[in-house]
């Protein structure tokens, strides 16, 4: 399943994978700033400047190539669909600068996920910012994404062993069952809080210091984003 | 529905993701405030829940079918803001895990589906929820919402100059309204029942205050009318020119990327201000960001 | 000597005014491991609920001398280390480290203290190598182990373990069992499964309707209720 296989890549433990996710994230958001920044006459050079990037930190991180490349094709449909209405309302360079600004920022955002494991980037995004309550529910709705898909698959083979695809209403009571047991499985995750003295909200256990790596990482990354836009000027 | 990274001019999805981290922010600070502790794994459930639901199939037409989008259910189960939450969650997952939607464009995205979607479904149901129609505002709770979002993404596109030509626009129009109502269908049948299996689920709200989700719903349908109305982006010019504040934002804000030129907007305010306004946006970020990581450290050092 | 727990007449309802709960009186000393046997819906698992105030019916319930209301929550649940059917329900932290250290610092032990005892816990069942993993990247087996280290990590008196094989094949029951008897806690375990009764319970109460309606050595009380899968099985 999709999210077995990044988990598998972000606990890998190259010198991308160790850096702090506070400084992934601040890198990735620069470099997506610049590139939404550069206009279509700067576009190529930018844009074969941030594939290089995303190919030597896969490189970097160990990461299959072409696997993770595939991965990031999933933003195409989309794109190419509206590029192709711009190419023929007469705006080609506006078509090109959607697949490339779109595939080159899915692939980005997916070398950061890719190097960093879940509870570090909600740490790390926490850490930032985003409002704890926010994180939590983040942090809950991925640690049970998979556990309650993984029921609705099986009631989806089980009501195709019985009745083949099923009528709308069977459709709407399978729904409303798997909406059932998952109030009471948050009735009974509520327990085992409470069970294990819960009364306040998970806390992080220790904090990672933003060390020197960390710091010229960021620095680098920055620096980079901001050349990008000054030099992918016309 | 989920707009990737690339699609939004920079001063468009600057000023959505500035919008939707206040509103986010209010909405969270107000969650915490209101939620007791059970309802943080009620909400993070209730979110793997609407992801998980969508692997269930309904039979729409000949040989298609559909699927639950929840934002309404959400909305009628766990009240706007919880649901607000929720949703906000699932599109920051959706982003993340499954490149569903852009990063930069998550804003966009939030305000689309997390905070327009849910204020068009709180109206309805706030209202006739409990009453005779409680039916009817089941799924109009359910398809407004999708008209919302889709009628903003639609508008944000134009307004980031992604041309839409009347035939495109018409098109997706339909199939978004086809969508609404397969999302409105799909909403009342499971609620019903739900409504078979325990009364108490799905209960019409008596209180609460609807004037955040009146505002909201109000300048959605403002900035739609004058968005896809007027012939812009001389509105927007002309507006900034009457304002007068055209020339001062041109020297303030082309500071830092002088005689630099944005191609995306066909408009001289907007073309002369968003580079410089994004690198006042960007330099304020990562030095807010660096500021925040360093006094942290020396918090936690000591 | 003192019973650990002791529970005099106790009743309970849902709210739809189901009787789950109708009079049970019940006792577990110091070292002793007792197994709860019974139908589905006999009134097992709303039984262990009681022992540490997850739910309140009409009755008493002490532990270790307390008893169990709002003024004694927090110390109680420090006592009866709560084991749940499902781990997946158990387990809502990101990281195995993170789950098992749940609990410590929910005790207002400072982070490394409550690392500290999570790791101790971990190794104590086994997973000290699994620490940094995701609960879904665990078997079965494992799952349990950890749930039990998340609780063992309160340095609980009382163990109560609510249908522990669930999902468990064969060798990792076997496991269980000898990490069980290990453990030097007085345990409570809810099962239906006969075998696992026999080899991890000293003594045995039956669930009926919501009564205990005999208590004793194990395998009397599996002969006396023919809880046995095969009929003639002697």
């Amino acid at each position: 399943m999709h999210h077995v296989v990044l988990e598998r890549w972000s606990r890998g433990a190259s010198a991308l994978h160790r850096l702090d996710a506070r400084a992934k994230l601040i890198a990735l958001f620069a470099l997506l700033v610049a590139l939404s920044l550069t206009p279509p006459a700067g576009l190529l050079r930018a844009a074969a400047f941030l594939l290089a990037v995303v190919l030597s930190g896969l490189v970097c991180a160990r990461l299959p190539l072409t696997q993770l490349l595939l991965r990031a094709a999933v933003v195409l449909p989309f794109s190419a669909s509206v590029a192709l209405v711009s190419w023929f309302a007469g705006d080609p360079s506006r078509a090109i600068s959607l697949l490339l600004k779109s595939y080159l920022s899915a692939s980005l955002v997916l070398l950061v996920v890719a190097t960093t494991p879940m509870p570090d980037l909600l740490t790390g995004l926490k850490r930032l910012g985003l409002p704890a309550v926010l994180t939590l529910v983040i942090q809950f709705v991925y640690r049970y994404l998979f556990v309650i898909s993984e029921q609705a698959q099986h009631m989806r083979l089980a009501s195709a062993a019985r009745l083949g695809a099923g009528g709308f209403r069977i459709s709407a009571g399978a729904v409303a069952v798997l909406f059932a047991r998952s109030l009471a499985r948050a009735e009974h995750i509520h327990w085992a809080m409470l069970a294990r003295c819960g009364v306040s909200t998970p806390r992080p256990l220790l904090a990672r210091p933003f060390g020197p790596p960390d710091v010229l990482f960021t620095v680098c990354a920055v620096a980079a984003a901001a050349a990008l836009a000054i030099l992918s000027r016309p | 529905m989920h707009i990737p990274d690339g699609f939004l001019s920079t001063p468009v999805w600057a000023a959505l993701d500035a919008t939707s981290v206040v509103g986010v922010a209010w909405l969270s600070r107000g969650a915490s405030r209101t939620l007791e502790e059970s309802r943080i794994p009620l909400l993070g459930v209730m979110g793997a829940f609407v992801f998980a639901a969508q692997m269930i199939n309904f039979p729409v037409g000949v040989g298609t079918s559909g699927h639950l989008l929840g934002c309404g259910l959400l909305t009628f189960t766990l009240g706007p803001a919880a649901a607000a939450v929720v949703m906000t969650a699932i599109l920051a997952i959706q982003a993340l895990v499954f490149q569903d939607g852009g990063l930069l464009a998550l804003g966009a995205n939030v305000f689309n589906m997390a905070i327009a979607g849910v204020a068009a479904a709180w109206l309805p149901w706030r209202y006739l929820g409990a009453g005779r129609f409680r039916r009817l505002a089941v799924f109009a709770g359910a398809a407004l919402p999708v008209l919302v979002a889709a009628a903003l993404v639609l508008a944000q596109l134009r307004l980031s100059g992604v041309p839409l030509p009347g035939p495109i626009l018409g098109v997706s129009l339909v199939l978004f309204l086809a969508s609404a109502l397969v999302e409105g269908a799909i909403t009342v049948a499971v609620v019903t029942a739900l409504e078979k299996m325990h009364p108490r689920w799905v209960q019409a709200p008596r209180h609460g205050s609807a004037l955040p989700a009146l505002a909201v719903t109000a300048l959605v349908l403002a900035g739609v009318v004058a968005i896809f109305a007027s012939p812009l982006p001389d509105g927007l010019e002309k507006l900034a020119e009457q304002v007068g504040i055209a020339d001062r934002a041109q020297s303030l804000l082309n500071a830092p990327l002088p005689d630099y030129e944005f191609h995306g907007v066909d408009s001289d305010w907007l073309r002369r201000s968003a580079p410089g306004l994004a690198g006042v946006v960007l330099t304020a970020c990562v030095a807010f960001l660096l500021g925040r990581i360093l006094v942290r450290q020396r918090q936690g050092g000591a | 000597m003192t019973p650990l727990v002791r529970v005099r007449n106790l009743h309970y309802s849902y709210d739809n005014g189901t009787q789950a709960l109708r009079g049970v009186d019940f006792e577990l000393y110091p070292g002793e491991s007792v197994a709860l046997l019974g139908a589905n819906g006999s009134g097992k698992t709303t039984f262990v609920l009681h022992l540490n105030g997850l739910l309140t019916g009409q009755g008493d319930v002490e532990v270790a001398g307390l008893p169990v209301n709002a003024t004694h929550l927090q110390q109680i649940r420090r006592k009866v280390g709560m084991v749940f059917q499902d781990a997946d329900e158990q387990l809502f932290m990101p990281t195995v480290l993170e789950d098992v250290a749940y609990g410590p610092a929910n005790l207002g032990l400072p982070p490394e203290e409550a690392v500290h005892r999570a790791l101790h816990a971990l190794e104590a069942v086994g997973l000290k190598h699994l620490e940094k993993r995701a609960p879904y990247q665990l078997s079965a087996g494992e799952k349990r182990r950890a749930a039990i280290a998340g609780v063992l990590a309160m340095a609980p008196e009382i163990l109560v373990l609510d249908e522990p094989t669930t999902y468990l094949d064969p060798p990792a029951q076997r496991e269980l069992i000898r990490l069980l008897a290990a453990l030097p806690q007085a345990k409570i375990i809810v099962t239906h499964d006969a075998s696992f009764a026999l080899a991890a319970a000293h003594r045995a109460v039956f669930f009926q309707q919501g009564i205990i309606a005999a208590a004793g050595p194990v395998p009397e009380i599996l002969h006396r209720f023919r809880w046995t899968v095969t009929q003639h099985s002697e």
